[in-house]
């Protein structure tokens, strides 16, 4: 389950697909095959159409050219719920968990267990803490308690909520937008274990991202979005890190902007092409 | 679904990392606990400057009890709505606009008692509906929406009695069929001789009833998360327009049972009835709890928020002040409360928010 066999049939897979929002193309001709037990990286830099993407890939937009083919059939995604119920799920950076509701009760959230008849049908709110106390241990996250408020957690650890949550709802396609964008070194290392906890779970997880250090700690394969197209495709034995550093922070468009900044001479100068020696070994 | 295999990883009974969260945290961190310590504060007060020695007794609490209830019904649906992060700036006026309704379909349409109150809780489900819809569609602050139909029932409540009956009131609903049956029912008096309003049984009830929604049933939490984070109630499938527009339509109707039980214990409707009310339930919501901006409250609060203004209002007259200072106190009240409430949850929640 763990590497990716060439063999295996995709789960989701994107031929040619195209979105125009009037005259602007926001996506142009975008393959993108998916396979089961892997870590699909998208990389783009801002204004890349990684965003669309999701939107496409999670049935917010609908593409307007190319096919979208879920398990080898085509299909027409018509609302995010559409998606959810073909096993498609996306967990959003922010808007994943309602922060001042318990943490049993976000895992369940609009999926709840209930007990009883009737007019007397409640919440089976035991089970519910079981399962979810259960299911996040599964994970490897170990909530101190699951009545705390979803506020009160780490980001990195809101996170994995989602992912868990996601998970034991039986996805079967994971989409993660930015996960680890707006946290620090050690809550995205975090979240990067989870993902790898999902993949191993037989999870085909799409890793969006800006960051290629986070992307190759996981990923099986990378896709290269820039201007609305997909510009690289490579498996991971195909690549390695520094390449897809460079790749990802332009290299030619950063040695352009270092001659640019060396034109204008003066003090600036050492600091700048220093500055920009520095970016094009480590970006970030 | 991967439910049949979990396995029997046993996370240990107590977790060393929980130790601060002691008792009292957990206490502190309940929504109504400052409007509980406030109610308190409040009683003492009124029952040492009482003149008439009636305010600690079964007397006084009949008294303030009768006044409360009428906010509380209101001001506990009031609160889930506000939980679910909307307001309803109508519900004070839809006291009167139901109570006239049901007063002209007795007495003018004819219609008997039953039947006329069934049709004007419809009504008032209609109105809670178009409020929602209006909200839900429109994306306008719901402030503003029902600021607006604030002021045109309050027109029309105005403008159709004027037409109808050449007066400001609506009288005479006792004489319709089956009127002593519904007031039994809605406006009657308990327990001699301390004479409780059957309104306040009707108050628990719907206190208890609202209670068990929010913290037990599947609406409940959806209620919460609506009002928490929309989006990503969305994301998780929690119908959110659904959500609202049913707490509106539950505002609406509970402001209904309000109209009614005015209509039928006062056998009369006065065409400005409930108006300046809706700012006194969002008060009792507010001082229970309630986050203004929503996702976090609880229906008991809103109804100890209506316990304090209750006091106040009897406190007052039982102390021997001018009733005119009762607004100054509500005014105070409601800036303490707002100040305890956000301290605490800031200490409870650990420095966050």
């Amino acid at each position: 389950m763990t590497s990716v066999t060439t063999d295996q049939k995709p789960i989701l897979d994107l031929e040619g697909v195209g979105k125009q929002f009037g005259s602007v193309i926001a996506l142009r001709d975008i393959s993108l095959h998916v396979y089961p037990g892997s870590v699909t990286c998208v990389l783009g830099d801002n204004g890349a159409g990684k965003s669309t993407l999701i939107k496409a890939l999670s049935g917010v937009h609908q593409p307007t050219t190319g096919t979208y083919r879920v398990e080898g059939a085509a299909v027409q995604l018509g609302s995010p719920r559409d998606a959810l119920s073909r096993g498609i799920a996306t967990v959003y950076q922010d808007l994943a968990t309602v922060p001042l509701m318990s943490v049993w009760r976000n895992f369940f959230l609009g999926s709840e267990p209930t007990k009883g008849v009737g007019p007397l049908r409640r919440l089976d709110i035991a089970k519910a803490k079981l399962i979810a106390r259960d299911e996040l241990l599964r994970m490897g996250i170990d909530i101190r308690d699951v009545d705390q408020p979803v506020g009160t957690l780490s980001g990195g650890e809101r996170q994995a909520v989602a992912i868990a949550r996601a998970v034991y709802f039986g996805a079967k396609v994971l989409i993660l937008d930015e996960p680890t964008s707006a946290l620090g070194v050690k809550q995205s290392g975090v979240v990067l274990k989870y993902v790898v906890q999902a993949k191993e779970r037989g999870v085909a997880v799409i890793f969006i991202t800006h960051n290629p250090h986070h992307a190759y700690m996981v990923g099986d394969h990378f896709f290269l979005l820039n201007r609305g197209q997909m510009i690289e495709n490579w498996t991971r034995a195909q690549v390695s890190l520094d390449a897809l550093v460079k790749a990802m922070a332009g290299g030619a468009e950063l040695e352009a902007l270092a001659h640019e900044l060396e034109s204008l001479g003066g003090a600036t100068q050492e600091a700048a092409r220093e500055e920009i020696s520095e970016m094009l070994e480590t970006e970030q | 679904m991967s439910t049949t295999d979990v396995p029997s990883v046993k996370p240990p009974a107590r977790d060393e990392r929980l130790a601060q969260t002691t008792a009292v945290t957990r206490l502190l961190r309940r929504p109504e606990f400052g409007a509980l310590v406030g109610a308190v504060g409040v009683f003492v007060l009124f029952a040492i400057v009482d003149k008439t020695g009636q305010f600690a007794s079964l007397n006084g609490l009949a008294r303030w009890s009768d006044s409360a209830s009428t906010i509380g019904i209101v001001a506990v649906a009031v609160a889930l709505l506000m939980i679910g992060g909307e307001f309803d700036l109508s519900a004070g006026v839809m006291v009167g606009t139901t109570g006239l309704f049901m007063g002209l379909l007795v007495t003018q349409a004819g219609m008997l008692v039953w039947p006329a109150i069934l049709l004007t809780f419809l009504f008032a489900g209609a109105v809670g509906a178009m409020n929602g819809w209006l909200v839900v569609k429109t994306r306008l602050p719901s402030f503003i929406v029902t600021l607006a139909t604030f002021f045109s029932l309050q027109g029309i409540n105005l403008g159709v009695t004027k037409v109808i009956t050449d007066t400001v009131r609506v009288a005479g609903i006792d004489e319709g069929i089956g009127f002593d049956s519904a007031r039994a029912v809605f406006a009657t008096d308990l327990w001699d001789p301390y004479k409780f309003r059957i309104a306040v049984v009707w108050w628990i009830v719907i206190t208890i009833v609202a209670t068990w929604v929010l913290t037990r049933a599947r609406f409940g939490n959806w209620i919460t998360a609506v009002g928490g984070d929309a989006n990503a109630a969305r994301n998780t499938g929690v119908p959110v327009a659904r959500t609202k527009i049913y707490l509106f339509m539950c505002t609406s109707m509970s402001a209904a049972l309000v109209g009614i039980m005015t209509a039928l214990r006062l056998r009369s409707v006065q065409a400005g009835q409930g108006v300046g009310e809706e700012f006194t339930f969002i008060i009792a919501a507010v001082v229970g709890g309630c986050l203004l901006t929503g996702g976090f409250g609880s229906a008991i609060g809103a109804s100890i928020g209506a316990s304090i203004i209750g006091m106040a209002f009897i406190g007052i007259a039982f102390a021997g002040w001018n009733t005119d200072w009762s607004f100054l106190f509500l005014g105070v009240i409601l800036f303490m409360a707002v100040m305890v409430n956000t301290i605490i949850s800031r200490r409870a929640s650990g420095g966050r928010r």
